[in-house]
């Protein structure tokens, strides 16, 4: 079911945009942190935080420090690529454009120029999309050649440039990527080109192709329908039945490629062969339109066979089902206008599920589905259901943001409250502390001034050890007790003083040289202990700035953040109510369309009956009366 | 009789070609118009966002004492992560185990930030335990210690996981 969803999308879209497989692998580790979010599918989380990121790596001092210097361009694209895919194509194009308009090198402004073009036939603007795609010129990236080639030859079919589409899509005959579509797309542009025989024989080529693929398999059956349709309506419907045959059976396009193929045959008045699809045709599901139209067919068939009997059955048959399809689109439209079809849609089990749809039509008090598939493929209403899902998204983020705001003011008032009642003392104590250090790093820079002098000028009794500096007091106390001392005891000490003050000096200034190295070693053991004081000083600075700023300053800020949180919850909610209310609008349109189409069936089905009962009665008469 | 069909068949091939057109309720231009009020929003609220992150950072992690572990995955390695665990300084940090988006998300290049919090400047150890469910390899669990310093500046650390080889988490400062 989810592929048949997938192939009713590529049904009703004339070109097929092929999957962009740009997966690269991100350096930058916040660059990477984006791409997981995107490929995750959580574009609000990805493009905010590549905003921040690419915020912050422009308000560097120096930029080409940072990792993201590398892939800035790669980066500035991304967040492009993201908002696209979050369906913001004014802001994508704004990103793109800035990086088209830098002075880049030519592949990126080519990659960039393509980017933008896809955009601009995304949001229906080929015009733009022609001038843009022009921009192109010199080295294009080789991941997308194909692609670039691919897209400009869509836009020069939008734009009526048949000519130049159909010289690039001949070109691209051979592309793996496009296989098939490259085939069926040559074959529309030569028919609207007015080369009719051409564009057939594309198509005809197209729906030959063989795969394993489901989009290439989708394309082909989407050749054949185009091709049995164009034949039929051309009159021609002998050729266009073998088109039609082609058609798998179990494929998307299987019920119509049944009904045609029967209306092929009741054209050429082969009406036992007509039956032979279309007794295939009644027994599936009776809300495909298609089928629908079956339950009509096969009678009207046995009629023009003249087995008036079977054709009454088939009719009553037909009027049966057509009552209960008529009561479920009753219920469902009844269930939309009760909100049951919004309230279902953003159940939180659906978006686990890739096949959301099938499981929306198993949800109790739903409306059928089925019958919205095609409306669901539709690319307006796809475009709306995933702005309603975005907006329920965003309510969400914004109602946990509200919280959160609350609760980061809770840890502002909890920090305040807790760092200004230590925070004056510890101060206080960092002063002490701050004034004591300082004289330390004073004291230590008197030290080096002084080495630095004996380098120049010796002064040996600088470098005295405590021990001799003990001694030379020692010695000048008792030179100072034996000074007038003239008896031959005091003279004799006056000599031994002398001789200890010379070998004192002898001792310091032989090791004059060693003392001022081990000087200079000590005072760099010294310079790793000031130094890890510093980081300790610094560490101590920085905690205590960051204590301040950890509750200052931000009372405007979440203020302000806070206001517009709730202004924006406000308008998420006006916009989804708005959403919704045409989202409802667009199903029940649908419901009624179809709802019309069957109650047309079901007089059609009601005539036919009694006709056939007549018939019947009448033949039946004509029998008994001939025997 | 022949004319009969011929409507018959115009009127199938309106049936088969008609793309889905919607009653006047509904025009393109309220689609578009409406459309770009939610891109509108959307900016407003992109914006909200990262300056809520900002503020997240600054406040619940300054760049000081601010410490981030994200994972990766070597380019093409096909592994089945089934948990990770972490612990900094012996201390149990966080343990994450993984949907099927998310380890798709790795496989594809995304870099998922597992864990951020906030130690002091100075020598740490960064203990990771993993269970793998890669083919061939049951539920086996796997580990690695990385000792790790922080400074000043916001502390990065990646750990990518390799497919195959002996030393499959590796670290990355």
């Amino acid at each position: 079911m989810r592929i048949y969803i997938c192939l009713i999308g590529l049904c009703l879209s004339t070109f097929s945009l092929a999957a962009d497989s740009t997966k690269s692998a991100a350096k930058d580790l916040y660059l990477g942190e984006a791409f997981y979010y995107a490929f995750q599918g959580e574009y609000v989380d990805a493009i905010s935080r590549l905003d921040t990121e690419l915020g912050q790596f422009y308000r560097l001092d120096d930029p080409n420090l940072d990792p993201l210097h590398f892939q800035v361009n790669f980066a500035n694209f991304s967040v492009g690529d993201f908002e696209l895919s979050y369906r913001m194509h004014q802001r994508a194009g704004r990103a793109i454009k800035a990086v088209l308009e830098g002075n880049v090198e030519a592949s990126i402004r080519n990659e960039a120029a393509f980017r933008l073009a896809r955009i601009y036939v995304q949001k229906d603007d080929p015009r733009s999309a022609l001038s843009t795609i022009e921009k192109i010129t010199g080295k294009i990236p080789e991941k997308i050649r194909d692609d670039e080639l691919f897209l400009r030859a869509q836009i020069y079919m939008l734009t009526g440039k048949f000519e130049d589409a159909i010289h690039i899509l001949e070109g691209l005959q051979g592309s793996k990527s496009y296989a098939g579509f490259a085939t069926y797309n040559l074959g529309i542009a030569l028919i609207q080109n007015g080369q009719e025989l051409k564009g057939y024989e594309q198509l005809d080529k197209a729906g030959l192709i063989n795969s394993d693929d489901e989009g290439i398999l989708a394309i082909r059956d989407k050749a054949n329908m185009m091709l049995g349709n164009r034949l039929i309506a051309a009159g021609q419907p002998a050729l266009a039945k073998q088109y039609l045959d082609r058609i798998r059976l179990t494929g998307p396009f299987s019920n119509k490629a049944l009904l045609g193929s029967g209306w092929t045959d009741v054209a050429l008045e082969k009406y036992d062969r007509a039956l032979v699809p279309w007794l295939i045709l009644i027994k599936r599901n009776p809300t495909d339109k298609a089928v629908q139209e079956g339950l009509l067919g096969a009678p009207y068939a046995y009629t023009k066979l003249g087995l008036h009997g079977r054709a009454a059955l088939l009719y009553g048959s037909a009027l049966e089902k057509f009552g209960a399809e008529l009561a479920k689109l009753d219920s469902s439209m009844k269930s939309i206008r009760e909100g049951k079809f919004l309230k279902a849609l953003v159940r939180d089990e659906l978006k686990q599920d890739k096949n959301w749809v099938v499981k929306l039509r198993e949800l109790p008090d739903s409306p059928e589905t089925y019958y919205l598939l095609e409306l669901m493929a539709s690319n307006d209403f796809q475009e709306s259901l995933q702005n309603y899902f975005d907006l329920d998204d965003l309510r969400k983020r914004l109602e946990a943001w509200d919280d959160g705001i609350d609760a980061y003011e809770e840890i502002i008032r909890i920090r305040a409250k807790y760092y200004e009642a230590i925070l004056p003392a510890l101060d206080r104590q960092f002063r002490e502390i701050d004034s004591k250090m300082r004289l330390r790093l004073e004291q230590r820079q008197a030290l080096d001034d002084k080495l630095k002098q004996m380098l120049v000028s010796p002064r040996p009794d600088f470098l005295q050890t405590a021990d001799e500096r003990s001694l030379r007091d020692k010695l000048n106390q008792q030179e100072q007790k034996y000074k007038n001392d003239n008896s031959p005891a005091g003279i004799e000490a006056r000599r031994r003083i002398k001789r200890l003050q010379g070998v004192m000096s002898w001792q310091i200034k032989t090791t004059y040289d060693k003392r001022l190295t081990d000087a200079y070693k000590h005072l760099h053991q010294l310079d790793a202990d000031v130094e890890n004081l510093r980081n300790v000083y610094r560490s101590f600075v920085r905690s205590r700035q960051a204590a301040t700023q950890s509750y200052k300053g931000y009372d405007d800020q979440l203020r302000q953040l806070k206001n517009r949180v709730r202004d924006s919850k406000e308008k998420v909610v006006t916009l989804m109510a708005r959403q919704g209310h045409m989202l409802d609008v667009m199903a029940l349109n649908e419901l009624d369309q179809r709802r019309i189409r069957l109650e047309e069936f079901q007089v059609q089905a009601r005539f036919a009956l009694s006709e056939s009962y007549d018939r019947a009665s009448k033949k039946q008469l004509e029998e008994s009366e001939t025997k | 009789m022949n004319k009969t069909i011929v409507r018959i068949l115009v009127g199938l091939l309106i049936t088969l070609c008609a793309t889905t057109i919607f009653a006047e309720e509904v025009s393109r231009e309220q689609i578009k118009g409406l459309d770009e009020q939610v891109q509108d929003i959307k900016k407003d609220v992109l914006g909200i966002s990262a300056e809520l992150t900002q503020l997240e950072e600054k406040l619940l992690y300054p760049s000081n004492t601010q410490v981030s572990v994200f994972v990766s995955f070597d380019k093409g390695a096909k592994i089945k992560l089934d948990a990770v665990k972490l612990k900094m300084d012996g201390k149990d940090v966080t343990y994450h185990i993984y949907t099927f988006k998310e380890l798709e998300a790795l496989q594809s290049g995304g870099v998922q930030r597992l864990y951020t919090g906030n130690i002091r400047s100075g020598e740490h150890t960064l203990d990771v335990s993993l269970i793998d469910k890669s083919a061939g390899n049951g539920n086996e669990q796997q580990a690695a210690s990385h000792k790790f310093t922080k400074s000043v500046e916001p502390k990065l650390i990646e750990i990518a996981l390799s497919g195959a080889g002996s030393q499959r988490i590796n670290f990355k400062n």
